[in-house]
């Protein structure tokens, strides 16, 4: 009798095991299905604007309801350039916090420090946008926008950038507020990645000689780049797609120009202030097709960055 | 210590004193290591034996928490006044750790990195220094096919041998070896002993093991240590055979420890 119960409770527990594969497989497999689900609407909801436009919705600015004629070029370059802007900022100053939190910093320091590029993160985009309209882009107009008229706009090819009037709020505001939000991301991911790095290995390096700069540089960054990389790509999907404060300071022009002190407009600011008032079906479809692009920008993104990581493996020897 | 004479010392630690922090790792440390020769420092696990090593080259200060007072004299230069510069000592004395540490990067690269910081060569000077110190640490031949591929894929011993390569690569007087064949196979291990008999020919070695028959096999001279304090110095063979001090005896006959 005993030996039939133990086979009946191996059977249950064989049954349990199974099931609990099972379950686990659903929810895996419930994210591809929903990002199917999500690419599959987002295709079907743009076919009105595909079949209007075509290939030319990603290479004419026009974005004018009235005369329903929609390109993507304004919304595109707003969001492309926003968030280099973001990054140029966000990834050095990033770079410095983490560096000085994990290496230089003083043990009584570190967990305030810490703590507060936490809270940074935890700050609404509202607040942010807030700042940056108010605050922020008042003061760029007054001091740093006219020096950048005065001493870049006259340049060769790079002057282009840097032409208009110091209005505040326009592209460039736009992506250094950005940069300003996605430093917590990216800060606190690289703290935590230089951490894990075994101190018998920085003090190897410390060991042939080198200054701290050169262990950072040379051994704690190569070990550490799966990671690096993960939290700017963190800090890049988050400035790409950020509503909220960047509709308040890109200055929601649908004009095209090159200029980064320009009003112009992102994908998500576009989103955001239109959808409610889009009439028509090309009209709302062409705002999904916008939608669907800055899925494929995120999509390329990863995708560099898996590439990126490759390249760098690459130059660090073979694997065997 | 009278036997000590009649070698050239490279190495004084006089009157050392050690702190993690309130902790007192380090008593009083007195001791003499002779040029090119090799010394092993003996004891239980946290006697200081790491602590005593990792002072010559002044690892411990990149810990705000540690602390180390009075002189370790190397060719005559204290090197605990804080008026070296830690980057060009450290170029001078080579250090291997208990575990491989691979940089990540070609094996090529890990050699060459070191050097690139002290010195300008030329390409060919280059793969020529590399290659020596490949020879110098035993590892060329099985090495010399793959200098493109990443150190990681090496096994423990070369990776360890990598390690002492590197170190040897930017041309140090001091090698201070930190348990380096604790965490490789017998074969690997004997390997290394090999080398060290080697290398002492043009290095001052120092070296910290747990083993005390690879003390005995390698070392000419042999420092024990207890509680932070140094119990007894002078020859391995009367160190291993007559000791002084009692307590000496107790742990090399395995009573203790």
């Amino acid at each position: 009798m005993t030996t039939l119960k133990s086979g009946s409770r191996e059977k249950l527990q064989a049954f349990l095991d199974l099931a609990f594969k099972l379950v686990t497989r659903f929810f895996a497999f419930s994210v591809l299905a929903l990002l199917a689900g999500i690419i599959v609407e987002l295709f079907v909801g743009a076919m009105p604007a595909i079949h209007a436009f075509g290939w030319k919705f990603f290479v004419t600015t026009d974005w004018d309801p009235v005369n329903v004629k929609f390109g993507s070029v304004i919304q595109v370059y707003g969001t492309l350039v926003t968030s280099l802007i973001a990054l140029l900022i966000g990834i050095p100053v990033s770079f410095g916090i983490a560096l000085y939190l994990t290496e230089l910093s003083p043990t009584w320091l570190k967990r305030p420090l810490g703590i507060a590029i936490e809270l940074l993160a935890g700050i609404p985009s509202i607040i942010y946008g807030m700042w940056g309209l108010f605050i922020f882009a008042p003061h760029l107009a007054d001091h740093f926008q006219p020096w950048l008229i005065d001493h870049l706009g006259p340049l060769p090819v790079i002057g282009a950038l840097f032409q208009g009037a110091p209005m505040g709020i326009g592209m460039l505001t736009a992506g250094i507020i950005l940069g300003i939000m996605i430093i917590p991301f990216i800060a606190s991911v690289m703290r935590d990645v230089f951490e894990i790095v075994p101190p018998t290995l920085k003090e190897s390096a410390y060991a042939v000689g080198c200054t701290t700069w050169e262990v950072v540089w040379n051994v704690v960054l190569p070990y550490t780049k799966i990671g690096v990389v993960g939290g700017v790509m963190l800090g890049l999907g988050r400035a790409l797609g950020e509503t909220m404060a960047v509709t308040f300071v890109i200055g929601n022009a649908q004009n095209f120009s090159i200029s980064l002190l320009d009003p112009g407009s992102s994908i998500a600011s576009t989103l955001a202030n239109e959808f409610n008032e889009a009439f028509g079906k090309v009209y709302t479809a062409s705002l999904i097709e916008l939608g669907l692009i800055m899925f494929v920008i995120t999509f390329i993104v990863l995708a560099l960055s898996k590439i990126l990581l490759f390249q760098l493996g690459k130059r660090e020897g073979e694997k065997t | 210590m009278e036997a000590l004479k009649s070698f050239n010392p490279k190495i004084e630690v006089r009157n050392l004193n050690f702190y993690y922090g309130k902790f007192h790792a380090l008593r009083s440390i007195n001791l003499t290591m002779p040029e090119k020769k090799v010394t092993a420092f003996i004891g239980p696990s946290g006697c200081g034996k790491s602590t005593l090593l990792r002072t010559m080259n002044c690892m411990y200060a990149l810990y705000p928490k540690q602390r180390a007072v009075g002189e370790i004299i190397i060719d005559g230069e204290n090197i605990l006044d804080g008026r070296h510069d830690l980057n060009s000592l450290r170029a001078k004395i080579g250090m291997v750790f208990q575990k491989p540490t691979p940089f990540p990067m070609s094996i090529y690269d890990n050699i060459a990195f070191g050097i690139k910081l002290h010195e300008r060569l030329s390409r060919g000077d280059m793969d020529d220094r590399v290659e020596w110190a490949l020879k110098k640490a035993a590892l060329w031949d099985e090495v010399k096919d793959k200098l493109k591929q990443s150190g990681d894929s090496l096994s423990g011993g070369q990776q360890q041998r990598l390690c002492i390569a590197r170190g040897i690569a930017v041309k140090p007087e001091v090698l201070l070896l930190d348990e380096p064949a604790s965490a490789l196979d017998p074969i690997s291990t004997a390997r290394i002993e090999e080398l060290i008999t080697e290398l002492k020919e043009d290095y001052t070695i120092v070296i910290v093991t747990h083993n005390m028959q690879q003390a005995a096999r390698v070392s000419d001279f042999t420092a024990y240590l207890y509680l932070g304090e140094l119990i007894e110095f002078g020859e391995t063979t009367s160190i291993f055979t007559t000791p002084k001090q009692k307590a000496t005896e107790d742990y090399i006959t395995g009573r203790f420890g």
